[in-house]
């Protein structure tokens, strides 16, 4: 696409020009895909690419457009996380365990798309089996961060971040079970949303950690992230922890003024930790948020620091036993010579699971062993139940909770691999709100410096009460009316021809 | 030393649903492999569980049967383990919160040598709900191991009694009380050869007199009452013999094996699977309101004890005789189909229990595959009471029925089974007899009471046993005494 302006665009107005018939959906999806033909192969942020499905796509959209029937998203490309089961297409989940496997059904996020007439442009890349902060656990390589090729992209949606960053699609959805749409959201400066658990129905999306797992957009703007919340929110019988409630319309408070607006700041995301450049960013933001006549109420989440280590006690034990059904035995990967059933299994998990992903099994069969359930697996628990009410009482004194989505700015890739501690605390401002099944976002917000390299993205972070993502959506959609963060696009190094 | 045998059970049962528990498959039998596996019978990436609300009823109806604590708040949990018949690398059962509480069943204990038959009350721990695993298919493929999923999901209501059971008799007294209750009430089709209802059996032994229990070892998966039986009596005898000769029990599971008549270890404590047990994620907790279990109520069927009260008390049949018919759904829908149909009550329960059940067990045929209906029996005992027939003759229809030849009536015709009911005719006989026989009317005037029945029998082998035997005693008294 040597038109920069149209990479750029808003999904409202990529509607616009689709339905005034100024420009076709073949036309748009072909400009994404010669733009991830030229980008892509530095940047890895898709794994699988399928043109003619694509294309048929985009056809069968412009089809609906010229018969007048064209929903808000038709004709629009999307790029879907690889964790979501979309027939025909190899879902991967990152991982080595499922290479071979192509999904014969669709998952619901998948299914909500094709009937909106959106085009699926590819399925991206992601740490495996959505385990990681940086993508660098991928078994099919890591992912550039577009504004500075050294750093991750975050994860685990970390193609699907680089692919919103890069311009390499109009929109794309991601998966969070601990931050993974907020922090890479934050690490490529652009705007991700975190649904309440269970507004998005998990169906078809591969499980990491099922009470935790919960699908969401990730786009250039709130307005573009309503939009896509519009398409993928809505009640699925086909997952029993989906939500029946009323169909809302996310677009519909986007340009309430914010006059009143309290918002919660928790001293305990701005204590020890958070690299001073970043607070500045977000400090800033506050004070744009003032402007908009917001008011700002001190308080405190006293069981946040818990947060990391009850997170890493759940999800490994939920993770282990989804994991199980990987055995060789019906589809993906079987080692090659085996002696015996135990051998089969040995060799097939042992060669199809990376390190992470091991290690996370590892954990999780400890803590819900005989003996040591109580211990870990119950008393996790407990404190989860702790953690919850902290945002409870906090949502008395505030209408929305804000501060940093991540604790830095994006770093290099291979700082943090043999660091798993380290890597873990990347999401120590994004885990409670999952562990709570509250929504959060993550919104531009500015640049900091770094001693070694280019400024780069800030995110905001904004956590909301039970089903109140339209407020947040509105919240962030008035700030980025006053701001522009969200519309800059780093400049990528010349690709391919 | 005098040994006692305690004997707990745990039982599966298949419900009877249209589809798997946590799936729209269907759960029928006998299908082509893995034609019946959907998506989440596979355990494909990203598929999830919804459970089958009419296997949630099943439960609900078990639990109002037995009289059992019906959670208003029950858990599926997660038992983690290996197998390639297991899709999902756990299975989906209840583990810390079942369904179903405690409850009981009373089971009647037949008469056995110096014995008599007694009843007891079995008290039941928990029943929960789970799914089934699928099927290892060995020599299916050369040298392979096939997998068969279509019974992966099968929804399952487990049923697990307290350590209540002395003896093998109990135990399957127990069993078959159980086995009549889940077809009774509609839950299970009791098909032990497809595996719809199977018994594992928990046995110790323990010096009589002990409150304490022994080591005790579980027989897995005995499918017919006959081997239960045989493998509880080896089970019992092995472990006395081992306990006497010094040995220790080690828990463990065994098998029977049919052809030996032995059980065999299978695995030992030691190799037992730690199954990591947790809540499944996927599945909100199992709620079921005070209205629900109303819901239910107002279908269920009259409970086979509630019923053998009414017929005691509607019919006058004694508690043997009710306890008899009740013993399971059919047969009681048999006699009260047959009562519906104009029969008289004592009768019937004579004829279902006697003539009719024995012919069933020598054909080894069920009450539903019977050549004569309920309706059939009813016509044909009317023929007795009204006199058109006599019991005898009605053997005869009975057995010319089961072989297909018709109607009650028309076999009478056909066969000139009519009993003679004009008293004219019989008088002229009777005379005859009289008159030919003269030795035997002495010997009656003399006393001798036997005389008379002689009498009679001359003349129902004069009438080629068509005389209605009532009226023949009548009118000889008649001429005796004039």
């Amino acid at each position: 696409m040597a038109n920069n302006e149209l990479s750029n665009g808003s999904l409202k107005g990529y509607a616009q020009l689709l339905q005034s018939k100024q420009i076709s959906s073949l036309e748009l999806t072909q400009a994404f895909l010669q733009r991830i033909k030229q980008y892509n192969p530095s940047i890895n942020a898709y794994i699988a690419l399928d043109e003619d499905k694509t294309l048929a796509q985009a056809r069968a959209a412009d089809a609906r457009i010229a018969a007048g029937s064209a929903a808000p998203l038709t004709g629009i490309p999307i790029a879907q996380k690889d964790i979501f089961c979309a027939k025909g297409w190899p879902t991967t989940c990152g991982s080595k365990m499922l290479a071979n496997f192509v999904a014969p059904y669709d998952a619901h996020v998948i299914s909500q798309f094709d009937a909106a007439g959106a085009v699926n442009l590819g399925k991206t890349n992601m740490d495996e089996f959505a385990m990681g902060s940086s993508n660098e656990t991928s078994y099919f390589g890591g992912v550039k961060n577009p504004w500075s090729f050294d750093r991750v992209p975050g994860g685990s949606s970390g193609g699907s971040a680089a692919a919103v960053a890069a311009r390499l699609c109009a929109a794309a959805t991601g998966t969070d079970t601990g931050g993974s749409i907020r922090q890479p959201a934050s690490l490529c400066g652009f705007t991700g949303l975190k649904p309440t658990y269970g507004v998005v129905s998990r169906f078809g999306m591969i499980a990491f950690a099922s009470s935790l797992d919960q699908a969401g957009p990730m786009a250039k703007s709130a307005e573009d992230c309503a939009l896509m919340m519009n398409v993928m929110a809505g009640f699925d019988e086909r997952d029993s922890t989906s939500l029946d409630r009323a169909k809302e319309d996310y677009c519909r408070d986007l340009n309430k003024p914010l006059a009143g607006l309290k918002i919660g700041l928790p001293k305990e995301f701005f204590a020890e930790g958070l690299s001073a450049e970043v607070g500045q960013v977000i400090e800033n933001a506050i004070a744009e948020y003032k402007k908009l006549g917001a008011e700002i109420v001190n308080i405190s989440l006293p069981n946040t620091g818990l947060s990391i280590p009850v997170y890493y006690v759940l999800a490994p034990a939920e993770a282990s036993s989804n994991l199980s059904r990987y055995d060789g035995v019906r589809y993906g990967h079987r080692a090659a010579e085996y002696t015996d059933l135990m051998d089969m299994y040995c060799k097939s998990r042992a060669e199809g699971f990376g390190a992470e992903v091991k290690r996370r099994i590892l954990i999780g069969t400890y803590v819900l062993s005989a003996g040591y359930y109580d211990a870990y697996y119950l008393k996790a628990q407990q404190i989860r139940r702790l953690i919850a009410q902290d945002f409870v009482e906090a949502f008395k004194q505030c209408d929305v909770i804000m501060g940093p989505a991540a604790p830095s700015t994006a770093f290099k890739a291979g700082e943090k691999v043999d660091d798993p501690v380290a890597m873990y605390l990347q999401d120590i401002y994004t885990i409670s709100t999952n562990l709570a099944g509250l929504p959060g976002m993550s919104v531009p917000a500015g640049f900091a410096s770094s001693q070694d390299g280019p400024a780069l993205p800030v995110g905001l972070q904004i956590i909301g009460n039970y089903f109140d993502e339209a407020r947040m959506l509105n919240v962030a959609h008035q700030y980025q009316q006053v701001t522009d963060w969200h519309t800059l696009a780093p400049n990528l190094p010349e690709g391919k021809a | 030393m005098e040994w006692e045998v305690v004997i707990g059970l745990e039982t599966h049962t298949q419900l009877q649903t249209v589809s798997k528990i946590f799936s729209g498959a269907s759960v029928k039998y006998g299908a082509e492999p893995n034609t019946q596996a959907c998506e989440v019978s596979l355990a494909l990436p990203g598929v999830l569980p919804v459970l089958n609300k009419q296997a949630v009823e099943c439960a609900i109806k078990f639990g109002l049967a037995i009289n059992a604590e019906i959670a208003p708040r029950s858990v599926f949990a997660r038992k983690n383990y290996f197998y390639p018949d297991l899709p999902k690398g756990y299975q989906i059962s209840q583990f810390e919160l079942p369904v179903v509480g405690k409850g009981a069943i009373t089971i009647q204990v037949p008469a056995a040598g110096k014995q008599d038959a007694y009843e007891k009350v079995v008290n039941i721990t928990r029943a929960h709900l789970e799914e089934d695993a699928g099927k290892s298919v060995h020599g299916a493929v050369e040298g392979m191991s096939g997998i068969d999923l279509n019974r992966a999901g099968t929804p399952l209501l487990e049923i697990v009694t307290e350590p209540d059971m002395r003896s093998a008799a109990e135990a399957v007294a127990y069993a078959k009380k159980l086995h009549e209750l889940v077809q009774w009430i509609g839950i299970c089709d009791g098909n032990m050869q497809e595996g719809s209802f199977r018994c594992d059996v928990n046995v110790s032994v323990r010096p009589k007199g002990s409150d304490k229990l022994g080591t005790r070892r579980e027989i897995k998966n005995l499918n017919s009452f006959k081997f239960m039986t045989q493998a509880i009596e080896y089970e019992t005898r092995w472990q006395i013999e081992t306990l006497e000769d010094g040995g220790k029990i080690q828990q463990a599971t065994v098998l029977f094996n049919p052809d030996t008549g032995e059980t065999r270890a299978m695995r030992s404590k030691e190799e037992a699977n730690d199954y990591r047990y947790f809540p499944d994620p996927d599945l909100l907790p199992l709620v079921i309101t005070e209205q629900d279990k109303a819901r239910v109520q107002a279908d269920m069927p009259e409970l086979p004890a509630a019923m053998k009260a009414r017929l005691e008390a509607q019919f006058a049949l004694s508690s043997y005789d009710a306890s008899s018919l009740t013993a399971s759904r059919d047969l009681a829908d048999y006699f009260m189909a047959a009562i519906d149909a104009g029969a008289e009550p004592k009768q019937t329960a004579n004829w279902v229990m006697g003539s009719l059940s024995a012919k069933l067990n020598s054909e080894d045929k069920d009450l539903s595959s019977s050549p004569i209906s309920a309706q059939q029996l009813a016509q044909l005992l009317k023929r007795i009471s009204d006199g058109t027939i006599s019991n005898n003759a009605a053997k005869q229809v009975f057995e010319a029925m089961w072989q297909g030849e018709g109607e009650v009536d028309s076999i009478i015709a056909a066969k000139g089974l009519k009993q003679e009911s004009d008293s004219g005719a019989i008088e002229a006989i009777i005379d005859e007899v009289l008159a030919a026989n003269a030795a035997m009317v002495d010997e009656f005037k003399a006393g001798k009471e036997k005389a008379f029945n002689a009498l009679v029998g001359q003349a129902m082998k004069a009438s080629k046993g068509k005389a209605n035997p009532a009226q023949v005693n009548d009118i000889l008294k008649k001429k005796l005494q004039a």
